[in-house]
């Protein structure tokens, strides 16, 4: 097994105005290639900041964050977003797709930023969602489309342009608990049968079984490992 | 699917607001192709003027008539190679809607200063030899079915005859054409000398004289020169060149390019505040898929040309379409008032000019939303600050 993620003494602090808020301190983890981790803890102990800087939406106060190999902090605004277009794959809390277009456009959205023919990346978003079993849903648009289905058409979308890495925040926490279950099993089978390695953000206890390993953080900081 | 295709999709996020938005777009530019129409069709005289011709015309008003005697003091002005007159007759034909210039002229003299004028040389002669002779455009005979022999009527608006009569008969005996004219000639020319003995006031006047010039580089000179003539006698002249003589007629109805360029100014900044209002309340609605946009991976340049290419869009599809209605109605608009501006038409430099516009109103009012959107940060923006 090859480290996919490795942080080394990573802080991080939000200045707003004249306070400053420690949310990360000094934070030291390894994740493996292949690997589903769950990050659970309370509100506020930094779980959705820490799933920022490995998605490498965010950037640490200090520390160094090395992802599939390439160290963020030394990406320029741009380089860091094409990183990002080439290995990760996000998933959100409320799905977060654009409610203008269909479920298929949606799952084809990463693509545009590949050099990817028009017909392929058509193809591909049709994969991508006979994946997650929504095929037959590719032309409705979200608002059509019950909360699992968004959330199977953002893992689609987060999983056509085949990223090293899945990093979901919350993707459970707006479903109903069979829906989250279906939902869980999707990511199972994506990290079992695909190899993507998966780093999950969930409060739900039941969620963070269906991971192999589970941290714990509280106020900023790394207090336990389990594994499932 | 294609970035035009995401835009596309974008921008009709919220189909009434857009389309109403569109709506205002396509009527400003609609406004823009016919007003712009019209304010050409004042001033196309000027921008085919002839270049070795100068206008001597009243200095302080253009009712005013000249003497006549001036022409003989014109001719020795060195420099001039020959002079003619005309005068402003008004008059109606039938209907007031069948305008066209009608010019008592002397008929030699002023086909020898419009050489682009033909005419045939019989018909010329039985213009110069029939006191009541009268010459028109060809495509004139054809529109209102004269043929060479009628007897045209006129009723005179300015100009009474001797007997108090308003009813002006002139015997059509011959017809003109101009080679190679971007306009067609619309004058109705008639005997000077008949007007003149049968007019009841203003006899021995003559409304404007025209003068060719031997060398135009010197027209300013000789123009300068005319004018000294007469400088301090109760008939001072102006002398212009055709080109000023034309819009200074054409302004007599006030400065037509500022009245456009005024009425235009308003609506599309009218247009321009409407537009930016909705390119950013669509902005604001949308700024965590923008962020989500940026999460999957698209450059911060790249989210802020989309933003951009939005407000183009917008801008440029209703420049399109207003233009398209535009050049649409104009075969329309220009029947009905090719009395009052004959050469009405959407030229194809108000149609490049106006799409050229539709794109920059696009820049101005998406540049500041886009910058926005560059700037966005996605930590802050998924979070909803």
């Amino acid at each position: 097994m090859t480290a996919i993620v490795k942080l080394e003494g990573v802080s991080r602090t939000y200045v707003r105005g004249k306070e400053s808020l420690k949310v990360l301190d000094d934070i030291d983890l390894t994740i493996e290639r292949g690997d589903f981790v769950a990050l659970m803890g309370p509100s506020g102990s930094g779980k959705t900041t820490l799933l920022n800087l490995i998605g490498g939406i965010d950037r640490p106060s200090s520390g160094s964050v090395e992802v599939v190999g390439q160290k963020l902090e030394t990406l320029s605004s741009k380089a860091l977003a094409q990183w990002r277009a080439a290995h990760i794959g996000f998933i959100f809390q409320f799905y977060n797709l654009l409610p203008v277009l269909t479920a298929a456009r949606n799952v084809e959205l990463p693509l545009l930023l590949t050099k990817l023919s028009r017909a392929q990346r058509k193809a591909n978003a049709l994969t991508a969602l006979e994946v997650v079993g929504l095929a037959d849903r590719s032309t409705h648009k979200p608002g059509e489309l019950s909360g699992g289905q968004q959330q199977r058409v953002a893992i689609a979308r987060a999983i056509v342009a085949d990223p090293d890495l899945l990093v979901c925040d919350e993707p459970t926490g707006d479903l109903d608990r069979q829906t989250a279950d279906e939902i869980l099993e999707l990511l199972e089978l994506l990290n079992r049968d695909h190899g993507k390695t998966i780093v999950m953000v969930t409060h739900d206890p039941k969620a963070a079984q269906h991971a192999r390993h589970t941290l714990q953080l509280d106020k900023g900081g790394l207090v336990a490992a389990t594994v499932s | 699917m294609s970035h035009l295709a995401l835009m596309w999709s974008s921008l009709f996020r919220r189909k009434a607001r857009t389309t109403l938005t569109l709506l205002s777009v396509v009527i400003a530019f609609l406004l823009f192709g016919l007003l712009r129409s019209v304010a050409d069709a004042f001033t196309v005289g000027i921008d085919i003027a002839g270049v070795d011709r100068l206008i001597v015309q009243p200095k302080y008003s253009i009712i005013d008539p000249v003497p006549m005697a001036h022409i003989n003091q014109i001719a020795r002005v060195d420099g001039v190679a020959a002079v003619t007159h005309a005068d402003w007759f008004g008059g109606i034909y039938q209907d007031r809607s069948n305008f066209f210039p009608k010019y008592p002229v002397d008929p030699r003299g002023y086909f020898a200063l419009y050489p682009e004028y033909t005419i045939d040389a019989a018909q010329l002669d039985a213009f110069a030899s029939t006191r009541t002779g009268a010459v028109a455009p060809a495509q004139m005979l054809e529109e209102f079915g004269w043929k060479i022999g009628d007897r045209i009527p006129i009723e005179a608006d300015i100009w009474p005859k001797k007997d108090g009569s308003r009813l002006w008969e002139f015997e059509l005996v011959g017809s003109y054409d101009a080679i190679g004219a971007e306009v067609p000639p619309s004058e109705f020319l008639f005997q000077y000398d008949y007007f003149d003995e049968a007019r009841q006031f203003g006899n021995g006047g003559v409304g404007w004289f025209i003068v060719r010039v031997a060398d135009p580089a010197k027209s300013a000179e000789i123009a300068r020169a005319i004018d000294a003539l007469f400088e301090n006698s109760p008939n001072a002249t102006r002398t212009a060149t055709e080109a000023e003589f034309a819009m200074q007629f054409a302004n007599q109805v006030g400065d037509i390019g500022l009245m456009m360029t005024g009425i235009l100014g308003a609506v599309f900044f009218t247009i321009l505040l409407l537009t930016a209002n909705t390119m950013a309340q669509a902005l604001r609605e949308r700024i965590p898929e923008l962020a989500v946009m940026k999460t999957l991976g698209f450059t911060d340049a790249q989210v802020a040309a989309l933003v951009l290419g939005e407000a183009v869009l917008l801008c440029v599809l209703g420049g399109v379409i207003g233009l398209g209605i535009a050049a649409f109605l104009e075969g329309g608009i220009a029947t009905a008032i090719k009395g009052i501006l004959p050469t009405f038409a959407l030229s194809t430099t108000t149609i490049a000019t106006g799409t050229g516009l539709a794109v920059v109103l696009g820049i101005a009012v998406g540049l500041l939303p886009a910058l926005r959107a560059r700037r966005l940060s996605i930590v802050d923006a998924l979070r909803g600050h």
